[in-house]
């Protein structure tokens, strides 16, 4: 019985959760189709060709994963982040915690709910990266869990920041500070083979950056690093923050007096 | 059956605040109870505990004989909770909220849509159903949070101050409601500041001041405790002299006005006949408070000395 209750629970959030950035199109999906639309007029059409080729691609198909990619991270993140924060500033929050909802459904929901903020707005981008170059997909298993896992990822990231935030500026610190610069630095505009050997070394301890190799391996069939590896840093990570904010709920942290 | 039972239930904040300090508290299957205190007594919290908003530093609760620590899903389950904040989206509709709040209690959305509307309607909020709640009145609001209490049809409903700053009407009006629910079974807890309306809805009563329960008694039993009576006797003519009236305990705030506490064996006749003795020509007169109103401030007085 109680699987049951647990999800329709589990519905009734991702709902909530899509419902929410839906309703707020203007805020959620298009910000990233315009500076998509941006980033491939400078870099992909003007910047571009003086660039040369990349990996053996030109500019514009090199760095169009890493830009899909870059807007699925941030935009998993900011859902989680934003929604969950707002939930507690707003108080609805207690909506869940009154009711017999365990905390692992909770974190199950939000999750979702940023899986299918990243996955919408990773077909959008998706769809805006075509009117400027081709992009085949060589790996689609590939592609696909990349997608997700990648999502998962920055969602539980999200939720933890939404934990933690005291303000509604707390929950833009970690995107300034730490993801920008990690996406930036995480071969999304160049290949890590351009950099000098201890650069190179330095930015292996970046995740972002097997993220972005594995998912232009999917498309391109071409990656920095190897593929294996990727995967098997990108599922620990998501275990340890899985359990981490689990942790978090279960102690209230944040969120109960 | 108790719905509720609360033993030794203690709870310091974070900021060293001890805001209970071990409360025992009992409500039986059916009950309309009132718990009561001033602000900053500790009713939120306890209602905050009871609800798992709130974590308890000591102590244990039951709800309908679960252990909120080892069968919360059971206990869940069987609490609608009416808080003294609002906590829903400001940005979603009446509808959303209701039919949300049933599927986090694993409700079908057919059921709950089915449910919302029949609450809705009861309500007053069928027509406003489709509107985003910040846009409704502050009472609709209320009632709001009153209709997602009930969409899992609890067996207990806790409601902290759902009159406050509710007009007469709409007040009367939700009192009716909750009547109704009392009687078809549902037990309520209520905190309210208009002692009226405890006195009016309410079977059992708990008053509980500093963190202590300083009076846990049936509403009759109260009520029938209260020996003495105050009115307050407005004047046509002002008061030349100084008044004495031997027998009864006198209190003059102004030449116009003239209060008088009257024991339950002394009669307002006697004290009529003093003023038409004395040529004192009275033009209205009431009651200084409501009956429960007198209890508490003297149970409150004598907790803080
Ligand atoms: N989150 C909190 N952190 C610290 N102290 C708190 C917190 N919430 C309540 N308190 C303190 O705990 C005490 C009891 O507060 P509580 O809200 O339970 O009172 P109350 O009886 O509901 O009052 P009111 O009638 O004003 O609603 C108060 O001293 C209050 O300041
Ligand atoms: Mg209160």
């Amino acid at each position: 019985m109680n699987r049951k209750v647990y999800l329709t629970a589990y519905n009734t959030i991702v709902i909530k959760e899509v419902g929410r950035f839906i309703r707020i199109w203007i805020q959620t999906i298009l910000p990233p189709a315009i500076s998509m639309t941006l980033y491939f007029v400078i870099f992909g059409n003007l910047i571009g060709p003086r660039i040369g080729q990349m990996s053996g691609f030109t500019y514009v198909e090199y760095i169009a994963p890493g830009l899909i990619m870059m807007s699925i991270i941030n935009n998993s993140y900011a859902n989680v982040v934003s929604s969950f924060f707002g939930a507690k500033f707003q108080r609805h929050i207690e909506e869940m915690l009154v009711a017999p909802i365990p905390n692992f459904v909770i974190l199950g929901g939000y999750i979702t709910g940023g899986i299918v903020r990243g996955v919408i707005v990773g077909i959008v981008v998706t769809i805006v990266a075509l009117f400027f170059t081709k992009l085949h997909i060589t790996h689609y298993m590939i592609v696909i869990s990349i997608v997700i896992m990648t999502s998962i990822l920055f969602s539980l990231g999200g939720l933890i920041n939404g934990i933690f935030a005291k303000k509604f500026d707390d929950i833009s610190i970690v995107p300034t500070f730490i993801l920008t610069p990690l996406i930036y630095l995480g071969g999304v505009f160049y290949s890590i083979d351009l950099l000098p050997e201890f650069w190179q070394a330095v930015s292996k301890f970046n995740p972002i950056l097997y993220m972005v190799n594995a998912f232009r391996y999917g498309l391109l069939g071409v990656s920095d690093i190897n593929i294996v590896t990727a995967f098997t840093i990108i599922t620990i990570f998501i275990i340890i923050l899985f359990y981490f904010s689990l942790y978090l709920l279960n102690t209230g942290k944040g969120i109960k007096t | 059956m108790k719905a509720l039972e609360i033993h030794n239930l203690k709870k310091t904040y974070a900021n060293g605040v001890q805001a209970l300090k071990g409360i025992d508290l009992e409500v039986s299957e059916g009950d309309f109870f009132a718990l009561l205190g001033p602000n900053g007594a500790g009713k939120s919290t306890t209602i905050g505990i009871i609800t798992s908003l709130v974590k308890k530093s000591g102590g244990k609760v039951f709800v309908y004989g679960y252990d909120l620590d080892t069968h919360s899903v059971d206990a869940k389950s069987l609490i609608g909770i009416v808080p003294q904040e609002l906590n829903f989206s400001q940005f979603e509709s009446c509808m959303e909220i209701v039919v949300n709040q049933g599927g986090f209690y694993g409700i079908s959305r057919k059921l709950a849509r089915e449910r919302a509307e029949k609450y809705l309607r009861q309500l007053g909020l069928w027509e406003k159903r489709y509107d985003p709640s910040r846009t409704l009145s502050g009472g609709l609001k209320r009632r709001l949070m009153i209709a997602r209490a009930l969409i899992h049809e609890p067996k207990l409903l806790i409601l902290d101050e759902p009159t406050a700053g509710v007009d007469v009407e709409l007040r009367r009006s939700m009192w009716k409601f909750l009547r109704d629910l009392n009687n078809q079974g549902i037990t309520i807890v209520l905190t309210t500041h208009y002692l009226e309306e405890a006195e009016n809805l309410c079977k059992n009563i708990a008053i509980i001041d500093l963190g202590n329960i300083i009076e846990n008694t049936s509403m009759k039993y109260l009520l029938g405790k209260l020996n003495t009576e105050t009115f307050i006797f407005d004047l046509k003519i002002p008061l030349e002299k100084k008044l004495s009236l031997p027998d009864f305990i006198l209190n003059v705030p102004d030449a116009m006005t003239i209060e008088v506490e009257i024991r339950r064996d002394q009669n307002l006749n006697e004290l009529f006949d003093v003023f038409s003795r004395e040529g004192i020509y009275i033009n209205s007169m009431r009651n200084k408070h409501n009956r429960l109103e007198e209890l508490f401030i003297r149970l409150l007085d004598k907790n803080n000395s």
